[in-house]
């Protein structure tokens, strides 16, 4: 019960400290009191740690083995995962559509799926049950299972976004040969990362096409590998939104508004796509009906598809709320919000019986999540103060190098 | 549709069309006589198990014979509340057999208990092999499907894919948990011409080992001789493509806890399908946006030829 308290506290610490940078107020005590909240998670999230791997998983998360997946893999995983899927469209959007506009924020967006990959990488050795043998999936192959399909594409992955994020650290260290070399090799990198990215965003999806009969038919469908990449591309450029206004807000840097509008107008597009195939899917296979059940799974599919698709979807698509940097803020939150919860009800309500919860998270396995998606964008403002990570002002800019590895 | 697809599809196929006696199997199914007798025989010779329900006492002697034949602790009071009521019993990693009472409906609606022994169904096309992504899953040789310590990883996707939840998992093993559930004895004793220990132990006959093929025509003789005994359902003969444990009961199975809303189709080709295209589906995209990457960037270096001054410089 106390764990649960001071989860509630740390919440509200770090939701009141994100709306004070969103509202511009910046009280005195807003750096201590976060910095304070945060050492307290990792605190908490340490003692864990060291009683998952000493005692084991049982010891610390409520999974069981009638819930054999818990929260660490349904958020820290799988949304992990689609949160990050941005890297891969403005890679694309920058390097193989050759759409320059967006090269400012390319940078800023693949560290955050690059250190977004890291976590999901850690969230994941803490979660197998044998994490000294995560290396098996390298030398022993079973090419039929889709999930050794996605551990080689993420591990892949992992490495295309190492590489597109290494001029950051090469330009830093004046490496100009291996900067030329990365150079030369971005293009294909990058549509070897999209594709990548689109085999294990679907896949994750595809995970659970195994269980037809397990998973409530509200979100069971043959089509759950597009639901999952369309949803994550969606989600992807709504990170970027969020990043970005935090970013502005905590390095007192000017907003790309013009930028930010285009990506929320393209996550309004694929988010009214997402819709009517949803929509269409649901009608075809007659699972429609459920909706009306008023059980737990129907509203919470209510919730995630009202409130994170619907609701985004129609903001996004006027002008005006694209135009207000916390308009825009607003939606895209929405729109991460509501893919967390579809993962999670996936993962979770989705699988359970009816009313009939086999798990509960503890609140360890919250301090964790939280422990690692804290240390991840305190990780993320460490880089951008010591790396070329955003575009300089002209001053700035070193005269030897350029800083955009693409630009001629 | 790849090769191993084609062999999957066939295979089911032909199976069904066997166990429902062959008698019509005209057609396309005739054409390849190699691939329809490739897997024909292993799945009926398949080491089986008939349970019949109606035989069983609930005396539980297979729970501990299982615990002895395979090693695994044998400290928990399993006959607390006999003959009253029995403490329920669940599947562990450690535990890889339980006998539960089931209390279940008659057509009539008469409600009768029933005691319901639980186990690894060792599909014949198992979901689980098909999900482990290092292969600590695999259907031996001799037909039951065998868990490899050594290669697990512990992802647990077997107990999420498991359409019978059997695979169970060592929550409380520290760095080095382990996978637990019915291997049908094979390592121990099938291997060496013995039964399986749970069969061994039965004081009933309420369990019986054997061929598949045969323990499916012995289950049809008893249902035939005394239909009023018997529903005309065989339990595993179809479900989720089939399975070498076999079960027959006189209350419907599902009022007794079966799932019953298992598809007769083997459950690996849902993601295999899927699977099975994304080769093509990466060619293509690498072709596509290779094609795309390339002809944009000649574009935009025939453009900055013709005009040196049109190049953006960074903000």
């Amino acid at each position: 019960m106390n764990g649960w308290i001071f989860i509630l506290v740390c919440l509200t610490i770090l939701i009141w400290a994100a709306l004070c940078l969103v509202y511009d107020k910046r009280p005195r005590f807003l750096r201590p009191v976060t910095a304070i909240t945060i050492l307290c998670i990792w605190v908490a999230a340490l003692w864990t740690l060291i009683r998952r791997f000493t005692e084991g998983l049982g010891a610390v998360t409520g999974m069981n083995d009638n819930a054999p997946w818990g929260l660490w893999i349904g958020v820290d995983v799988f949304a992990g995962v689609a949160l990050a899927a941005g890297g891969f469209v403005i890679a694309a959007t920058v390097h193989i559509f050759r759409i320059k506009r967006f090269e400012p924020i390319l940078r800023p967006t693949v560290l955050t799926a690059f250190l977004g990959y890291i976590l999901v990488a850690v969230a994941l050795f803490i979660d197998i049950g044998r994490p000294l043998s995560w290396w098996h999936p390298l030398v022993m192959w079973q090419e039929h299972s889709i999930m050794f399909e996605v551990t080689w594409c993420v591990i892949l992955y992992s490495t295309v976004l190492a590489i597109e994020i290494s001029p950051v650290v090469l330009e830093r260290l004046g490496l100009t040969t291996l900067l030329r070399l990365v150079k030369t090799i971005t293009i294909p990198v990058v549509i070897a990362g999209v594709i990548l990215s689109t085999m294990h965003q679907s896949s994750l999806g595809s995970l659970y096409l195994i269980v037809p009969e397990k998973l409530y038919p509200l979100w069971y469908s043959p089509l759950l590998p597009v639901f999952h990449l369309l949803s994550a591309v969606a989600a992807g450029m709504c990170v970027i939104i969020v990043e970005s206004f935090f970013s502005s807000k905590i390095l007192r840097r000017g907003l790309e508004s013009s930028l930010m509008a285009d990506l929320g107008r393209a996550a309004s597009i694929i988010l009214f796509l997402y819709l009517v195939i949803k929509l269409a899917d649901l009608a075809v296979r007659g699972s429609w009906v459920l909706i009306l059940e008023q059980n737990l799974q129907s509203n919470l599919f209510l919730l995630e598809m009202l409130g994170g698709v619907v609701l985004p979807a129609i903001l996004l698509s006027f002008r005006r709320v694209r135009k207000l940097p916390r308009g825009l803020l607003a939606a895209s939150t929405l729109v991460m919000m509501g893919i967390v919860l579809n993962r999670i009800n996936i993962c979770w309500f989705g699988m359970s019986v009816s009313d009939q919860l086999h798990y509960i998270p503890t609140w360890m396995e919250i301090a964790v999540s939280l422990g690692s998606i804290t240390a991840g964008i305190i990780v993320f403002f460490l880089a951008v103060h010591y790396l070329p990570v955003f575009p300089k002002t002209e001053e700035e800019l070193p005269g030897a190098v350029s800083p955009l590895p693409n630009a001629a | 549709m790849t090769k191993n697809q084609h062999m999957t599809d066939t295979s089911a196929f032909n199976r069904r069309r066997f166990l429902q006696g062959m008698a019509g199997a005209t057609g396309l199914s005739v054409i390849s006589p190699s691939s329809l007798n490739a897997h024909l025989p292993a799945h009926a010779e398949t080491p089986s198990v008939l349970v019949d329900v109606t035989r069983c006492i609930g005396c539980r002697s297979c729970m501990r014979a299982c615990k002895n034949a395979n090693d695994l602790p044998n400290d928990t009071d399993l006959s607390k509340g006999f003959p009253h009521s029995w403490d329920r019993q669940e599947l562990r990693f450690d535990q890889w057999t339980v006998v539960n009472p089931a209390t279940g409906c008659n057509a009539d609606g008469t409600e009768v208990t029933r005691n319901v022994k639980t186990q690894c169904m060792q599909c014949l096309d198992p979901t689980c092999v098909s999900v482990c992504l290092v292969g600590a899953l695999t259907k031996s040789e001799l037909g039951p499907i065998l868990y490899d310590a050594d290669r697990c990883i512990g992802c647990r996707y077997c107990m999420m894919a498991c359409p019978f939840d059997i695979p169970k998992f060592e929550w409380k093993g520290g760095m080095s948990p382990v996978i637990g559930k019915c291997q049908m004895c094979t390592r121990k004793r099938l291997a060496e011409g013995r039964i399986p220990g749970c069969v061994e132990s039965c004081p009933t006959g309420a369990l019986k080992f054997g061929q598949r093929d045969t323990l499916l025509f012995e289950a049809r003789a008893r249902i035939k001789t005394r239909p009023e005994r018997y529903l005309n359902h065989i339990y595993g003969e179809k479900e989720a493509g089939g399975t070498a444990w076999l079960y027959m009961s006189d209350v419907p199975f599902e009022s007794l806890g079966f799932k019953s809303d298992l598809e007769t189709a083997p459950m690996p080709p849902l993601t295999w399908e899927v699977l099975n295209k994304i080769p093509m589906v990466a060619a293509a995209m690498a072709g596509l946006f290779g094609t795309l990457a390339w002809s944009l960037n000649r574009r935009e270096s025939l453009d900055s030829q013709e005009s040196p001054d049109n190049q953006e410089t960074p903000e």
